[in-house]
């Protein structure tokens, strides 16, 4: 099956179009963490184990930060595809960052990102090469997929916001004033993209 | 020879974006455009400033960097705490090309507000109860103050949560409180919608009360001078301050020696 491939042109970064796709049962997730250190260059994509992934809106910002760091040849990693793995992360260790948000050996929900850097890589390749490598099932990049897969406690750990409420948590109705679920993931959102544009400061 | 102003041209990446940010206003230290966010369906604010080109580009892009890195850590701490300000979204404060030569400005990506400033809010208000109140009896003069009441206790309560988070503003005026409402226009009268603090390039982190009453002073002050008919219900926003902060008293007792004084305090021991 083809995977559902996404092609996203973030605003302001006309010239570096995304390919996304989301992964559900991913079946050989050692293999391509192995070509990823390997190095080999045709698995040179960003892997990003995507239960630390909260929503759409906190991927495109990881990958905005590292897309722009790359074009002003200031990467702290080989390449723009490593450096989106570091941009999701709040601190500045490198072989930290892979750990927390990187691909595992035992990663199940995968996110693949890659970004047209040069003009070979278009939608076309990269959704070709990723139904040859890529043993798991397709599943849109969108928020409603991804809020069965994140993992709030992980994700609040990583970033440092346990003092967050968490969505989905039963709230207490009856309380006036009480925020909605999504004032809840909002507010999380928008604490774990401060962190993101933060980091290094 | 009068040449019609042209805004500093827009650093990387936002020389790339389409449409332009649109360049809404400019203060001493910073400008501030209208643009999309990371998602082209939501606008956002995109502040910049600018390198000074009279001071040493080392020293410059220092300064820049810390002020950019100050403001953006308040925003984002007021965030995390749940105190009604603009997210941040992005921002960079490397500077572009290099020490000598390059561009050693910082940008910060931040919210969009939909709604208007308080300030404007006044002004209409003001502007009508001036020309109407000789017509009005007692009972419609206080019904006519009371969403001005109402609107002041919302701003001390929305001051009090900054405070309590540990955050002070720096320059509180009627131009950087905001009401979050999308159905506002030019010809309304209506008080309504949430009170969003904006522009933090002054704030930093401090839970002095010497430090709290000199926002509140500052503001009572500008409020003296901008709205001089709302200036008389600046006893609701303390009220409202009061309410939503336990550590009240003691800062509005600090805030009594401020009018006192002014806002500086004497170097004279």
């Amino acid at each position: 099956m083809t995977p559902q491939l996404e092609t996203i042109n973030i605003p302001h970064l006309p010239n570096a179009p995304v390919h996304v796709a989301l992964y559900r049962n991913v079946e050989n997730s050692a293999s391509l963490r192995q070509q990823l250190l390997a190095g080999n260059a045709d698995f040179e994509y960003a892997l990003i184990d995507a239960s630390m992934v909260l929503s759409r809106q906190h991927a495109i910002a990881a990958i905005f930060r590292a897309v722009n760091d790359y074009s002003n040849n200031r990467l702290k990693s080989h390449n723009v595809h490593s450096e989106i793995v570091i941009s999701f992360s709040p601190a500045t260790n490198i072989t930290e960052s892979f750990r927390k948000f990187g691909i595992t050996d035992s990663t199940k929900d995968l996110l693949v990102v890659k970004v047209s850097v040069s003009s070979e890589i278009t939608h076309d390749s990269v959704a070709a090469h990723l139904e040859s490598s890529v043993v798991a099932t397709s599943v849109p990049f969108d928020d409603q997929s991804l809020s069965e897969i994140s993992d709030i406690t992980k994700i609040k750990k990583a970033y440092k916001l346990g003092a967050l409420p968490s969505p989905g948590t039963k709230i207490d109705r009856a309380q006036t004033k009480a925020p909605t679920d999504d004032d809840v993931k909002r507010r999380l959102e928008l604490s774990i993209l401060g962190a993101i544009a933060l980091r290094g400061s | 020879m009068a040449t019609e102003y042209k805004p500093p041209a827009l650093p990387s990446p936002f020389s790339n974006t389409k449409p332009p940010p649109i360049l809404l206003t400019q203060g001493a230290e910073a400008h501030l455009y209208k643009t999309v966010s990371i998602n082209p369906a939501i606008p956002a604010a995109l502040k910049i400033r600018p390198s000074k080109p009279y001071r040493h580009p080392i020293l410059d892009r220092k300064l820049t960097r810390q002020r950019i890195i100050q403001e953006a850590r308040c925003m984002i701490k007021l965030v995390r705490e749940g105190v009604k300000v603009p997210a941040v979204l992005a921002m960079d404060w490397e500077g572009q090309g290099g020490d000598e030569g390059g561009w050693g400005g910082a940008w910060l990506m931040m919210e969009w507000i939909e709604g208007p400033v308080v300030r404007v809010v006044l002004e209409k208000w003001e502007a009508w109860f001036k020309a109407n109140r000789g017509t009005m009896d007692e009972a419609q003069i206080t019904a006519a103050e009371a969403p001005v009441r109402a609107l002041l206790r919302r701003i001390g309560a929305a001051i009090a949560a900054l405070h309590k988070a540990g955050v002070v503003h720096g320059d509180l005026t009627t131009s950087n409180l905001m009401l979050r409402t999308s159905e506002w226009d030019q010809e309304d009268r209506a008080i309504e919608g949430e009170v969003v603090i904006i522009d933090f390039g002054l704030a930093s982190q401090s839970v002095q009360d010497e430090d709290r009453a000199v926002d509140l002073y500052v503001l009572e002050r500008a409020m003296g001078s901008t709205h001089p008919l709302s200036e008389p219900f600046f006893e609701e926003l303390l009220v409202g301050y009061r309410e939503g902060n336990k550590g009240a008293i003691s800062t509005i007792r600090r805030l009594e020696d401020v009018r006192l004084r002014g806002r500086k305090r004497s170097m004279l021991g």
